[in-house]
């Protein structure tokens, strides 16, 4: 079986016997600095907006759903059942569809919606990132199969950065099978090293800070 | 050095076109990496280095337990490992796979392990499509090619190159501008992704406390490959492992600085399992395919063990005044640049291409970029050494052989050395300058030879410095 | 302080460019160093390690250790030659632990000159003069291996007239490499060239360097280029008058 004949080549390579404890490992490298919420929020925004991503700190509930009005803009939405998106208003504007369940239909929906809305579990300020846990709230391919992205995300889910994340959220497999980071919009330099925005995540991605 | 490899360094090395797509492209890549990994950017990049290097060192020397322990995680989140000892193999696996679920269409993200083992070919062989979806390697599977970098698979090829492989392959028009290119393959790709049965992903990193897969990508088709379809395989080498997540807080930061200066690209994925019973999206199921391949044979050589420890950024190809003229396309094996130098003699044997180790310079450059600090330059010279203790081959190796017997005879008796120079500096043509454009013909072979293909020969001094100190020194 | 120095200039300077040498112990005269030159020497046996002859580089390092061995300072005009001696003995000698001892006991006494003179001696001014606009080249094994970058730039700044010129692609390998240069000898003139571009461009009429290889590398291709910018080792800079 070729696990056990792997097993053994690498232990006889290594001269390691089964069950044989490694020595002590050095400890992982985790270096959380002190940075208070609205320096990390400025951050945020400013890493972000060099990537060609468009953030906005909203004022109120409010305000944020009117910001995402504007970019949905009448247009084919789909949102995802995060509470937060509730509570701002979001998922009751015309054209947002939300509280789906169904796979299927939710992937038919993001197939073709000009705009996918998010919450996001997590910022990160020092890289302009979102950390998005797959759950019940937040499928996958909202994030992922519509042009735009449009996030709205709690000032006090601000991190500082990577180290911060895996410091609150050590083992994140614990939780779900999907976290993933996103820092700005999908992007490929593959044809003479010219940037293309859009291949093939959203194109565009909107944070509100709310 | 074989006609094969010394024909395509001359091919690469005389078309100026080429020569200005790699040294650009190359260029912009390490600049870009030099700015993400400065002082007053990343101050604690050295600190970053010796760390991630000392976790690859530990976890490679101890593999076979944190394959265990990643072995039992992912059966812990509901997914499969299975290890395979090579392509073959491989293959089988996903034949059947294949076979079992009735699936057709296969959607895959980048991974050099999957050209090593020449996966798509293998699986077309057997009727099965197998698409690659990052853009570069879209184009280069379209053209029939091989990757010619490990992260710009299509640096070669020009905008015309690539309207020309769409108009062939796609039946589309023509199409010169870029964005509209990519747009095409965009479209194309996207019916691919809802369609697949499966979707074959690599792995940036194997995650042994948690039994997951890391994807480091900009374009989202990794994603789309692991979340879309039913199935996901990933498919990694066993060296991929890395014990914790939390050192991915190293590994992270090194690894797009190193390779295209971003301080992390678009999107980093951390993928343990099938989706959860909860979760709304995702595949049903879930596997990683773990393989040998010859690396095995690799961990068993302590002093070349390191070369195991890289985490494929490129940033060594991208440095190298050696790949920056010959290109990914010289080099024998699928993979270039110096990482490729030192791997595919230890992999395929120093026999494979004798000549490959001396293909470098020793500048070094390498090793001073390498985000784990792998000693490329020391592991070459022990290759060359291990290349020199194999029989000659041909007559040019057994005179070089000799040559340097007599060489090492000749530096250990100093007054036979100045006798041997003072001859060789007698039969030296008059020079311009102190240089010298031709010799008689009798003289031009071998290193002389090589040596005036590209520039002027010094002539000897008319006294050396010891003739010189002596005559100063007399009272 | 007057430092016993013994002079090892590689077979590159000896047999070719003995006007370096001769430039190197003018310098450590003139700041009070005591020079000698163990007639003895011939070569370090980079050649035969770099080409894969662990063997014969054995022999004629042992040769190199026998010859050097009572020297105070071993100071040498190149640093390629001296990271063989100082960091490479060690590699070929594993096995052997009287040669072992002898390199590890070599490897402190080991200089390459510019290092020689900032860190040893301690001195910036040597009182040269030179009205010349030059470049600097990096040669890889002592800018990677012996850490010299700043160094041989702050004795240039301290020469009267000179002006120095930093171009694009300094820290890029000239493509010598030892045999490499002939081996690959399409490569190796075509990362030549790419280096004398970037010298052309700075306006320089001298590349300097502190390796007679890179020097003769370069300087080959441009007298071939018919080019008439000079190449200059950092001695016969410091030398000057």
């Amino acid at each position: 079986m070729s696990r056990d004949n792997i097993l053994h080549k690498v232990r006889t390579a290594l001269g390691r016997s089964v069950g044989q404890p490694p020595p002590p490992l050095p400890p992982p490298r985790i270096v959380v600095p002190t940075i208070s919420i609205d320096a990390k929020i400025a951050s945020f925004c400013q890493r972000l907006d060099a990537l060609a991503g468009k953030t906005h700190v909203a004022s109120s509930a409010a305000d944020a759903c009117d910001y995402v009005r504007r970019i949905v803009d009448g247009r084919e939405a789909v949102a995802s059942n995060a509470l937060l998106l509730h509570e701002c208003g979001v998922t009751a504007l015309p054209s947002v569809r939300s509280g789906i369940t169904d796979r299927e239909e939710l992937r038919a929906l993001c197939a073709t919606a000009a705009v996918g809305i998010t919450s996001a579990d997590y910022c990160l300020a020092d890289t302009g990132t979102l950390v998005m846990i797959s759950s019940r709230e937040e499928a996958r391919l909202i994030s992922l199969l519509p042009p735009i992205h449009v996030a709205v995300v709690s000032r006090d889910r601000m991190l500082s950065g990577l180290d911060e994340l895996l410091s609150a959220v050590p083992l994140p497999a614990d939780q779900s099978s999907s976290m993933v980071l996103i820092t700005g919009p999908s992007r490929t330099a593959d044809i003479e090293q010219i940037l293309v925005r859009g291949v093939h995540g959203p194109g565009e991605i909107h944070v509100v800070i709310v | 050095m074989s006609a094969a490899f010394d024909q395509k360094i001359h091919e690469t090395v005389s078309n100026p076109a080429l020569q200005l797509a790699i040294y650009t492209a190359t260029g912009r890549l390490a600049d870009k990496r030099k700015s993400a990994v400065a002082d007053d950017y990343l101050p604690e990049y050295q600190e970053l280095r010796d760390q991630a290097s000392d976790v690859k060192k530990h976890t490679i020397d101890n593999l076979d337990y944190y394959l265990e322990q990643f072995e039992r995680n992912v059966d812990a989140h509901g997914g499969k490992v299975v290890y395979c000892k090579d392509g073959s193999e491989v293959a089988d696996f996903i034949l059947g796979l294949a076979k079992e679920k009735k699936a057709q269409l296969i959607v895959k993200s980048k991974s050099m392990t999957t050209e090593e083992i020449d996966f798509n070919e293998r699986l077309e062989h057997h009727g099965l499509e197998s698409v690659e979806t990052d853009l570069g390697e879209y184009i280069i599977q379209l053209a029939h090619e091989r990757p010619y970098h490990i992260v710009a698979p299509a640096l070669h090829m020009t905008r015309y190159d690539v309207a020309r492989v769409f108009t062939e392959k796609l039946g589309v028009a023509n199409e010169i501008v870029i964005e509209k290119q990519a747009g095409i393959a965009r479209i194309r790709l996207r019916e691919k992704f809802l369609a697949a049965d499966i979707g074959v992903s690599g792995a940036n990193f194997l995650v042994a406390d948690s039994g997951a897969v890391v994807l480091v990508e900009n374009e989202g088709n990794a994603r789309l490959t692991t979340s879309a379809p039913r199935i996901h395989v990933a498919v990694a080498g066993i060296e991929k492992l890395i014990p914790r997540a939390q050192d991915l807080a190293t590994f992270l930061k090194l690894l797009g600085r190193s390779a295209t200066g971003q301080s992390l690209t678009v999107y980093t994925s951390f993928l343990s399992g099938p989706r959860r019973s909860t979760e709304i999206d995702g595949p049903d199921e879930f596997y990683v395919v773990l393989i040998d391949n010859g690396r095995t044979k690799l961990l068993a050589d302590r002093e070349k063990r390191e070369s195991l420890h890289c985490i494929r950024c490129g940033a060594c190809l991208n440095i190298c005044p050696v790949y920056r003229k010959i290109g990914g396309h010289s080099f024998p094996w699928v993979y270039s640049g110096p990482i490729g130098a030192i791997i595919t003699p230890q992999f395929m044997g120093a026999l494979h291409e004798p000549a490959l180790p001396f293909a470098s310079s020793l500048c070094g450059a390498c090793a001073e970029v390498c985000p784990v600090k792998i000693d490329i330059p020391k592991i070459l010279l022990s290759l060359r050494a291990e290349v020199k203790k194999t029989p000659p081959r041909g007559i040019p190796e057994r005179l070089e052989r000799l040559a340097y017997r007599i060489w090492a005879w000749v530096m250990r008796h100093p007054r036979i050395y100045e006798m041997v120079a003072m001859a060789a500096a007698s039969l030296a043509p008059d020079s311009k300058n102190g240089y010298i454009r031709a010799v008689p013909a009798f003289l031009n072979f071998g290193p002389i030879r090589g040596w005036l293909s590209q520039r002027d020969l010094p002539a000897p001094a008319p006294k050396s410095f010891r003739q010189i100190w002596r005559a100063r020194s007399k009272p | 302080m007057a430092h016993r120095v013994s002079l090892f200039v590689t077979c590159v300077v000896d047999q070719l460019f003995p006007k370096v040498g001769l430039a190197m112990a003018e310098v450590l005269e003139r700041i009070g160093c005591q020079v000698d030159f163990p007639e003895a020497q011939t070569c370090c046996g980079q050649p035969a390690f770099n080409s894969g002859f662990r063997a014969e580089a054995r022999e004629v390092a042992r040769y190199f250790l026998s010859v050097f061995a009572n020297a105070e300072y071993v100071v040498i005009p190149s640093g390629s030659c001296a990271s063989m001696i100082s960091h490479h003995f060690e590699d070929i000698f594993q096995k052997e632990p009287a040669s072992l001892a002898a390199a590890r006991a070599m490897s402190p006494k080991v200089w390459e000159f510019s290092k020689f003179l900032l860190e040893v001696a301690g001195v910036e001014d040597v009182g040269a003069e030179l009205h010349e606009v030059v470049t600097y080249h990096d040669s890889c094994h002592a800018l990677r291996e012996l850490r010299i970058k700043q160094g041989p730039r702050q004795l240039l700044r301290k020469v009267r007239g000179l002006e120095l010129r930093e171009m694009d692609v300094a820290e890029e390998c000239c493509g010598f490499g030892g045999t490499f240069s002939v081996k690959f000898d399409e490569l190796s003139g075509a990362m030549a060239r790419t280096k004398i571009d970037s010298v052309v461009r700075t306006g320089a009429s001298a590349i300097v360097s502190i390796d007679s290889s890179c020097l003769m590398q370069l300087r080959g291709a441009l007298s071939r280029a018919d080019l008439p910018i000079r190449t200059m080792h950092l001695a016969e800079v410091l030398a000057s008058r």
